[in-house]
Order: structure tokens, then C-alpha cells, then sequence
């Protein structure tokens, strides 16, 4: 695909939108399916790839109107199906064909917290754009009316116009609530069980709040500055932020309850313990969980060679094994920091892969190789123990498995070797064992997740937990989908134990 | 909170400071660690242990040793300066009862983290031996601390300027070979120190604890790289550890990825240096 210079996408947009205003009826299906979809605006690949900035650049007002006029306004609004938390998609689309992006923002805030993110993260093409109709009738998913960046154009006009407001906060209650995390899940508790009069308190372990937001999804593809709004506004409803504190470590979790007086507790701690292959030579110099190389890059500022403190390998070939989100951004951070040659290796095909279409597209611009149909079958060192070359096997898909996809088998005797010095395992993550290992009352399943019933309730009383804690390694929207029903859980409880 | 309210120089690399940290003192136990930074823009997290603690005065006291450049900056602060981020107590404590005989071997800053253990070892009702090992007399850290403790204290250093000329590993021989043989060992200090104690004691089978510190980021079990080979399998020192059986610990591969950085901090250390003599001019300048 060649790439367009986002002033050549805002003059065809101005121009199909003056065309269309200036007829004046009203758009006919036919009319609105003719609309050619919007192309995302995007720093040039070689640009990009020497800087961390923001890849997507975001749709300039014509386009926003213009792909918002694509939409058929389905009665039925099959968009809204397809979204984990029911934003009533239609009716924001169509405020933003209207010109109206004050409603647009407002409806979204009704269902999601944080629109800014969700926009740019969410993976809209198995969701909400998975099912939209234009889609269907165009024969092409990625033809689809792009919810998504619809969603991120009408948050960004809200931050970049000063127009985010704090939310309301009723009268102090005097209940204390702790939320344990500062990701997503535990954002939206947080603002939510605020906005009830609670008393909150945050508890990070790491230095800075955001949680992946912060720590795992690079710069270039969510702008700190973006989440560091969504917690400034927790501060400013006076949310109490306590960062350096580890849970189940700097204090048991049910001492947070028996001796500092909280009411509820909300257990928000992700996903964070990274799973690694368990072959033959993964704990040599050069291999590292994403978790660990997007952490040193991204919430220590290794890329800034100069002003940071906090090493990262200095790579020149790196195999990324993965199909993900975080392998996409794992490799394309290699990318970033100078590595020659970068491949993604995925034992499935891409139809498969999890990560989002445009972060697929995004990296291949960016020069990264995909070995589709490939795993690792050992990695093997140096005399120094360092890592020299992997030993790789190829696959073809056989019968579905559990998750519904095929599932890849090996062709024997396809082992190869490809030379590299750095290994970047991106196979995902499973829960973080903390809070389980100080707190034993706390059920949790055979992958220690922790136990809730649907409305996010854990075994112990006054204790709530949800997002990648509970899921397994999912998504933000999921993740902030679960603290609404947590938050509406504590809110209930803490109204009946007042009562 | 984390203000520096205490500074000793114990010797030309080894400093002590008592710092502010009421929660970490209230909870810390025997064995655990915390994690520091300097700077929370570009700072680096280090992972030092924990040498004292006072949950009364809220205080907790570290000893470390100016290796990089993270731990010349800590030296380079005084009292009434502050620590910008300070998290903790990390790790698992140590596993405390009363086994009977314990021998304690910590070498260089690693009698730091021992010292905890060897109090807690005592109360427990131990009868405690203690082997204290470093390059020269003044590296010797601790001393009158753990004289006070221990039953029985042995003193060793490499050039013979203080105590036996030897490795600790010879005395930790001969304490094995005693009849009854020490019910435990516990190892703390440099790789190859740890390394070839838990090979003395092997013969024996004495089981030997050894505290190990790796590279750290966030020292919560999210990044892995901390991950170490124990018994074949793969172990993180944050979550997992920092406690393990020696004689199960890949040490060769762990000092190996040790080396990960080593590029990079010779630099850094190597600017610091030149860093720290510029403001020390600039300083006597004014």
C-alpha cells in the first residue's frame, strides 16, 4: 500500500464533502456506500520509523464527516452488538455527520470512559466494526465504517478543544474504597465509585499510574499524554493516588480493610506475569519477555539513549515470537531502536493473528519480515551464553481447536536456522501472583485468575476484582467494561452496608 | 517519606543509609528486598536489600556498594535529601524456624542482608555460626552487629589483612565436617561466592539457601527479567525467590545474563565518575 500524505487525504475529503453539502438532498444508501472509505492520515514509514511519535495521525473534521456519512444509521444497529460495552455507536456516527461532535462525545461518555484509548486500541474489526452492514454489503471488513477512529477523532476534538470536563462528584459519603491497579479496569472504578461520594485510593506498584497504557503499549501508537489526562482528571473528582505500593506487599490485602478502615476493595492488577515457551536456550543474554523490552522502552525511556538510565539491548537482528498486539509493538519498538533486521514469527497464519489489522499493516510499512506458518524449536548460544541463532520448525493448519481457530501442526523434519542475537517472546501473559500468594482466602482457578461471579463479587466479602485479573489477558475495552460492573457492584454494596 | 536521615561511609565503596520508609519498615521481614529510583523521568529502578529496620521510628537501612551509576548517585546524597521512588518490601521473607545448627556466609555487602536473617535465625532458637568473607579488613562489614548474635563468628579475608587468609568456602568445610553437621546453610554475597559455597556443602548435603540479585525492572513479577534456572526449571527472583536452593540454582547462566548490560554500565559507570569529580571541583570551587 502506498502511503498518502495526510494534506492529499484532507483535499479529496474536503472535496467529496463540498460535493455532497452542495447537492443538498438527502443521502440514499447507494449514495453513502459510494463514499470512498477514509484512510487513516499516518507519519510516512521512514519517517516513523526514526522517531516514537504517534503513528496515526487522526482524521482531519472533513474526513470525520465524511466517513460518518457512510453510515447506513441501521435500524437494527448491528454495530452496537459487536461492542463490549453498548456504545450506542449509531447515534454517535451520526451527530458527527451532523457536525455535532459536543453529542458525539457525550453519547460515547455515557457508555465508555475512555474513548481516547479505545479508539486507538481497541480491536474494532472484530467488534464493533465486524458487524456493521457497509462492511457486509462492500464485501470487506476493512471497508466498514471506521467506528473506531470516529471514536478517537470526536475524543481528541473534545482534549484538544479544553473541552473535558471533571465529572460531577456527589457529596462525600465517608466510605473508603481501595483500587488496586491503575489501568483501565480500575480507572473506570475508580471514576465511577467516585462519582458516588466515595472516598478512593489508588494503589500503584510502579513509579507513574496507567498500568499497560503505560508501561506495555508504546507511544507511537497511544500518546502518554492521553492517559496521563484520563488519571489528572481522577485527581482533580480527588481520587487519592498512592504510587511505589505493592499490594500484598507494602500491605496485605485484607489489612487494607482490617486496619486501615477501607469499606471495598477493587483488585485491578492485570495480567502481569509474562509465560515463555519452556524450550531449550530461553534464558540466554539476548531473550526477553515484550513485558520486560516495551517496559525498559516504554515507562523507562530506554530510547532515549541519552537521558536514560535504564539499558536495552542494543540489537541488530531480533526474532519477535507472537501474533499479537504486544508482539506488533514489541517488533516495531525494535524497529525503532535501530535494530537491522526484525522478524515476526507466528505459528499460525495472519487471518489468525490477534493484533489489529492496522498494527499488521503498520509494522510490514515499517520493514518488519513475517514468517507466518513458523515457531521456535530451541534457541541456541554462544561460548558467552548469549544468543546466536534459533532453530525453527514450520507448520500447516489442521481441524479447529478449542479457540475455534486451526490449529497449526508440525511438518516434520521443516527444522531451519535463522542467525539473530535477540528473541523477543510475545506468546502472552498469565495473572500476576501476588495478591494470591498473600491473601489465601482469595479463589482463584488453575491459571490464578481470580474467581467473581458476574458481577465482578470475589469469595470475600466487600472485595471486587475484574479486567485482565479475572479474563486472562484481554483487552482495554473489556478490561474497562468490567470495572463499570465492578463499580456498580461496590456502589450497591456500599449503599446497603450504609443503609 | 524516604528522606535520607542517616549517612555512613563503612569504606571507599560501601556506604549506609538509614532512610524514612514507615511502611516498609512495618512490613518488611527477614530475606526481602526494595527497589529504587533516583529520578522518576530516567532514573533506573535498582533492587537492593535491606540491611535493618525500626517499624517504631519508621526507618529502614540500606548498604550498598557504588557498582553503577544508579548506587554513585545514592552515595552522593546526604542526609535530608530524598529518595524519589522507594517501593517495598519485595520478595518472599526467608523461611524462619528452628532447624538447630545454621551457618551463615555472607560475603562482601551480602552480610547486609544476612544480618536480618541471622537476628531472625537467632530468635528462632538457632544456634547460629557466622562466616564473614571480603577482598580486605576494611570491606569487612558489620562485624560488632553480628558478634553481637551469633554463637560462634569466623572472619575471613582474601589478602589476610583481618581474620583467616582464606575463601570463606574453607571454613563452611570445616563447619560441615563437624559431627553433628549444620542442619542448614544460608549464602549471601557474590555469584561464585554462593556458587562454590553450595558445592562445599553439597558433599554434605546441607541444604543451602542463597539469595539471589538479578536484573531487575519491576521486581512484581511483570517483566521476567530476573528469571533464573532452578532445578531445570524457569523461576522469577521477585515473585519466586529471591531465596532458593543452592544446590538447584544455574548459577553459570545466571551470572551470564548478569552480564547483560555490562556494555553499557562500564560507560555509565565510567561517565559517573567523571560526573561525580566535575561537581566535587565545582563544589570546592565555590
Amino acid at each position: 500500500m502506498s502511503h498518502h500524505p495526510i494534506n492529499d487525504l484532507a483535499c479529496g475529503a474536503k472535496k467529496i464533502l463540498g460535493e455532497i453539502m452542495n447537492k443538498g438532498a438527502a443521502l440514499k444508501p447507494k449514495d453513502r456506500l459510494a463514499i470512498p472509505p477514509q484512510e487513516m492520515p499516518s507519519q510516512h514509514p521512514d519517517e516513523r520509523k526514526k522517531n516514537m511519535n504517534e503513528v496515526a495521525l487522526g482524521y482531519t473534521p472533513e474526513q470525520a464527516r465524511l466517513e460518518a456519512l457512510r453510515c447506513l444509521q441501521c435500524k437494527n444497529a448491528p454495530c452496537v452488538e459487536g461492542c463490549p460495552v453498548r456504545i450506542d455507536i449509531s447515534s454517535f456516527v451520526k451527530a458527527i455527520a451532523q457536525g455535532d461532535n459536543q453529542l458525539a462525545i457525550d453519547i460515547i461518555k455515557h457508555n465508555s470512559l475512555l474513548p481516547a484509548v479505545c479508539g486507538r486500541v481497541c480491536p474494532q474489526e472484530v467488534q464493533c466494526q465486524a458487524t456493521c452492514t457497509v462492511g457486509k454489503s462492500l464485501k470487506d471488513v476493512n471497508q466498514a465504517v471506521s467506528i473506531g477512529r470516529l471514536e478517537r477523532f470526536v475524543a481528541d476534538w473534545e482534549r484538544e478543544n479544553g473541552k473535558v470536563n471533571r465529572p460531577e462528584v456527589k457529596p462525600e459519603t465517608g466510605k473508603k474504597v481501595a483500587v488496586i491497579g491503575s489501568g483501565p479496569a480500575s480507572i473506570t472504578v475508580a471514576a465511577d465509585v467516585r462519582r458516588e461520594g466515595h472516598s478512593v485510593t489508588m494503589f500503584e506498584a510502579f513509579h507513574k499510574p496507567g498500568g499497560v497504557m503505560i508501561y506495555g503499549i508504546p507511544e507511537f501508537r497511544l500518546p502518554k499524554k492521553i492517559v496521563q489526562l484520563e488519571i489528572d482528571t481522577l485527581v482533580n473528582m480527588g481520587v487519592t493516588l498512592k504510587t511505589d505500593f505493592v499490594v500484598g506487599r507494602t500491605r496485605k490485602l485484607m489489612d487494607l480493610m482490617a486496619k486501615d478502615g477501607f469499606d471495598a476493595i477493587f483488585i485491578g492488577t492485570g495480567a502481569g506475569l509474562p509465560k515463555f515457551m519452556n524450550i531449550e536456550g530461553e534464558n540466554l543474554v539476548g531473550v526477553f519477555s515484550a513485558n520486560e523490552y516495551l517496559t525498559r522502552s516504554n515507562l523507562m525511556r530506554a530510547y532515549d539513549f541519552k537521558k536514560a538510565h535504564t539499558p536495552i539491548f542494543p540489537s541488530r537482528k531480533v526474532a519477535v515470537l507472537g501474533g499479537g498486539n504486544v508482539a506488533m509493538d514489541a517488533a516495531r519498538t525494535a524497529v525503532r531502536l535501530g535494530a537491522d533486521e526484525v522478524h515476526l514469527i507466528y505459528r499460525r497464519t495472519e487471518v489468525e493473528m490477534p493484533a489489529r489489522v492496522e498494527e499488521v499493516a503498520h509494522a510490514k510499512e515499517e520493514g518488519v519480515v513475517f514468517h507466518i506458518l513458523q515457531n521456535a524449536k530451541r534457541i541456541i548460544g554462544d561460548v558467552y551464553g548469549c544468543v546466536k541463532a534459533m532453530e525453527c520448525l514450520k507448520y500447516e493448519l489442521g481441524e479447529p481447536d478449542d479457540s475455534g481457530r486451526r490449529r497449526p501442526v508440525v511438518i516434520k523434519g521443516s527444522e531451519f536456522i535463522i542467525e539473530l542475537d535477540t528473541v523477543i517472546v510475545a506468546i502472552g501473559n498469565e495473572s500476576n501472583p501476588l495478591i494470591k500468594q498473600t491473601t489465601p482466602d482469595l479463589n482463584t482457578n488453575k491459571w490464578g485468575n481470580i474467581i467473581t461471579d458476574e458481577n465482578c463479587k470475589t469469595s470475600i466479602e466487600g472485595i471486587y476484582a475484574g479486567g485482565d485479573i479475572v479474563l486472562g489477558a484481554a483487552t482495554v475495552i473489556l478490561a474497562m467494561g468490567q470495572g463499570r460492573i465492578a463499580a456498580k457492584s461496590i456502589n450497591e454494596y456500599l449503599a446497603r452496608k450504609g443503609a | 517519606m524516604n528522606k535520607i536521615i542517616q549517612k555512613t561511609q563503612l569504606s571507599e565503596e560501601v556506604f549506609k543509609i538509614k532512610v524514612q520508609a514507615p511502611l516498609i519498615a512495618r512490613e518488611r521481614l527477614p530475606g526481602q528486598f526494595i527497589i529504587l529510583q533516583l529520578n522518576g523521568e530516567f532514573g533506573e529502578r535498582i533492587p537492593l536489600t535491606i540491611a535493618d529496620a525500626d517499624p517504631q521510628e519508621g526507618t529502614i537501612t540500606l548498604i550498598f556498594q557504588t557498582v553503577g551509576r544508579t548506587t554513585h548517585l545514592l552515595s552522593a546524597l546526604n542526609p535530608g535529601d530524598t529518595i524519589a521512588h522507594l517501593v517495598g518490601p519485595l520478595g518472599r521473607p526467608t523461611h524462619i524456624e528452628k532447624f538447630g545448627t545454621v551457618v551463615c556466609v555472607g560475603g562482601g555487602i551480602g552480610v547486609a542482608p544476612m544480618y536480618p536473617i541471622v537476628q531472625g535465625m537467632k530468635s528462632a532458637g538457632n544456634k547460629v555460626i557466622v562466616i564473614l568473607g571480603a577482598r580486605s579488613k576494611d570491606l569487612i562489614i558489620m562485624e560488632e552487629e553480628m558478634k553481637a548474635l551469633a554463637d560462634e563468628i569466623i572472619i575471613c579475608t582474601d589478602d589476610g589483612s583481618y581474620g583467616r587468609k582464606d575463601l570463606v568456602t574453607a571454613p563452611l568445610k570445616e563447619i560441615c565436617s563437624r559431627v553433628p553437621k549444620p542442619d542448614l546453610a544460608v549464602a549471601i554475597g557474590p555469584p561464585v561466592m554462593m556458587k562454590f559455597c553450595a558445592e562445599t556443602t553439597r558433599p554434605f548435603a546441607v541444604k543451602t539457601l542463597v539469595s539471589l540479585n538479578t536484573i531487575m525492572v519491576d521486581g512484581t513479577g511483570m517483566c521476567g527479567g530476573c528469571r533464573v534456572s532452578v532445578g531445570n526449571e524457569t523461576k522469577f527472583v521477585c515473585v519466586d525467590g529471591p531465596e532458593f536452593d543452592g544446590h538447584l540454582v544455574d548459577f553459570d547462566n545466571m551470572i551470564k545474563r548478569l552480564r547483560s548490560y555490562k556494555k553499557h554500565e562500564d560507560s555509565a559507570h565510567e561517565q559517573c565518575h567523571l560526573d561525580l569529580e566535575i561537581r566535587r571541583k565545582l563544589e570546592a570551587g565555590q
